[in-house]
């Protein structure tokens, strides 16, 4: 059977760092990149006699998250322990929400291929997050780190509403735009702030309910959540064109070999025996509580989108990359505060900004043009005191040294020359020298226009205004 | 309460019980299965779930840092230790 015959149904479940100062059931510092163990406290180490304590802010965030994907939000809502045994897990236990999360069924809006599409979000809870394990450095031991034991996650669990891994990679992508602009996370992949497992069956196209699933864990990039699912969906269409069953198991991916394989050590089926935490009390929702996560909530990618579009005028292309990161939103609208136009502002940032910033390795937050610089640059070519190709002369300077905009054009003398008679001047000049090409052009050959554009801007060091000169050659051209 | 179900309750708790443990826990979970039962015996028709016996909501901490970790504090009690971290028997994926 050709693979067009199958469907793929795939869920994601995505584990959401909460950018907290401290950690959820404790003061211990929540900043990554510490010294071993040295941001564990006795609560996150599981000691006797400690009780947790639970983070106002986390509880905020995870309202802001819920009220931003039109989610139901419980009243009440309840800690529970999920039991298991392993090392970087000190409790015995995790401390998370089972049947009364605080954030119910919501709807997550996303752009594929130009078409939106809605997926559904059955639930997101709180949870602390577990230490890390290395097992790489020591024969036959495995070291424990503990600093990321109790730092809270929002898990965000979708429906099984994403048909292909573009799809669920587009997904992600979109959740990893949404936190960052709730300002809940700081979306660093590469330190594990979000982490993602799939859940994927596949289908033939007329069945009727879901084939059975597999889980993929682990996967932190969005490169490797469609390579992941890509993979798993063509082994368990191989297994059951070859007349076998999907297994129900929890799968890793390798993304040097590129493929999944069974997780071992997990022969024991799960059961964690949730049971509601005695060391909580029931967490009320106040509506202070809410009226604040309300407040919190920007405008948000969708809305931000659809303005671009439809009140700037923005091309689907210039809107996507404009609001894929906050901070690059942030830029432009700030550049466009300063009353410059919107596609010329969208130009400038995504060819100049963004071409310098990856040239030197800068994130848009630490660009050494500021929103204003960028802004009155581009305020100076709508005025038409320099050219555009001045302007990446002056953008240059302001980069490398700083300084004011204007200061720059006249300290260079780079104010762009639109005097009719000094241009005009320059225009006769290399008339009267290239006879040759004055007639060329008289007997049709239009592309020496271009000849004769280029050595009055030479001769004027590129300060002319290209228009004025075109209009001035054309006349002195056709002759007396 | 029978010899399975202990078996898979020692199990998921890492316990391991000698004859004579089991022998007494096996009729210890006999009779709090017996309570349980009889509790459940009792009519709850229309009573709403109690999540916890106290009667109040929970307090809500600022997000501040306050504790400062003395780790070398917390290694002295670790069986092993090195690099500042926990050594645990290898545990393999």
């Amino acid at each position: 059977m050709p693979a067009r015959d199958w469907e793929s149904v795939i869920g994601l479940e995505i584990h959401v760092q909460l950018a907290t100062r401290s950690k959820i059931f404790s003061g211990a510092d929540a900043a990554f990149g510490a010294a071993p163990n040295t941001r564990a406290c006795a609560v996150d180490l599981g000691m006797p006699g400690v009780l947790p304590v639970l983070n106002r802010e986390a509880v905020r965030m995870a309202l802001t998250f819920g009220l931003a994907i039109d989610a139901e939000i419980a009243r009440t809502c309840r800690f529970d322990r999920k039991n298991y045994f392993y090392p970087d897990l000190p409790k015995g236990y995790q401390i998370s929400q089972f049947d009364q999360p605080i954030v119910g069924a919501g709807v997550m809006e996303m752009e594929v291929d130009g078409a939106t599409r809605r997926i559904g979000i059955r639930r997101a809870h709180l949870e602390e997050d577990a230490g890390k394990s290395l097992h790489e450095e020591y024969a036959d031991m495995t070291g424990i780190d503990l600093n990321r034991a109790g730092t809270p996650l929002l898990e965000v669990v979708s429906e099984p509403d994403l048909r292909t891994p573009a799809e669920a990679a587009a997904f992600f992508r979109e959740m990893h735009a949404l936190v960052r602009y709730l300002g809940i996370c700081d979306g660093n992949l590469n330190e594990g702030s979000m982490r993602c497992d799939a859940n994927v069956s596949v289908r033939r196209r007329d069945q009727e309910g879901l084939g059975e699933r597999t889980e993929i864990k682990n996967l932190n990039s969005f490169r490797f959540v469609r390579q992941a699912i890509a993979h798993e969906i063509d082994r368990q269409i191989a297994v059951l064109e070859s007349g076998g069953s999907v297994v129900r198991e929890t799968r890793l991916y390798d993304p040097r070999g590129d493929e999944t394989r069974p997780m071992r050590g997990k022969e024991l089926s799960e059961d964690y025996r949730y049971f509601p935490d005695p060391d909580l009390l029931p967490v009320r929702v106040t509506p202070d509580l809410l009226a604040e996560a309300r407040a919190r909530v920007p405008e948000l990618p969708r809305d931000k989108r659809r303005r671009y579009r439809e009140e700037l005028g923005l091309s689907d292309a210039d809107t996507r990359f404009l609001t894929a990161d906050p901070d690059v939103a942030g830029y432009f609208e700030a550049t466009l505060a300063t009353g410059c136009g919107a596609k010329p502002a969208a130009n400038w940032i995504m060819e100049r900004v963004t071409g310098s910033l990856n040239r030197t390795g800068l994130d848009i937050a630490r660009c050494p043009v500021t929103s204003g610089q960028l802004g009155r640059l581009i305020a100076r070519i709508e005025e038409g005191v320099i050219s555009g190709k001045i302007a990446g002369t002056v953008f240059d300077v302001l980069w490398e040294e700083g300084g004011d905009v204007d200061a720059i054009i006249d300290a260079r003398g780079l104010r762009q020359v639109s005097d009719a008679d000094e241009i005009g001047r320059v225009v006769r000049e290399v008339v009267n020298d290239h006879p040759e090409q004055v007639e060329q052009f008289r007997a049709g050959r239009e592309k020496v226009l271009g000849f004769f554009v280029g050595r009055v801007m030479r001769a004027t060091g590129g300060k002319a205004d290209p228009g004025q000169v075109n209009v001035l050659l054309r006349d002195a051209l056709r002759g007396p | 309460m029978d010899r399975k179900t202990l078996d898979r309750l020692t199990r998921l708790s890492q316990l391991q019980l000698s004859a004579e443990e089991e022998r007494l826990v096996l009729d210890d979970l006999g009779h709090i299965v017996a309570l349980i039962d009889e509790m459940r015996a009792v009519d709850t028709e229309g009573v709403e779930p109690l999540a916890h016996p106290l009667d109040m909501d929970q307090p809500l901490r600022d997000d501040a840092v306050t504790e400062a970790v003395d780790r070398a504090r917390f290694l002295a009690v670790a069986p092993l230790t090195r690099d500042g971290l926990y050594l645990v028997p290898r545990v393999v994926e």
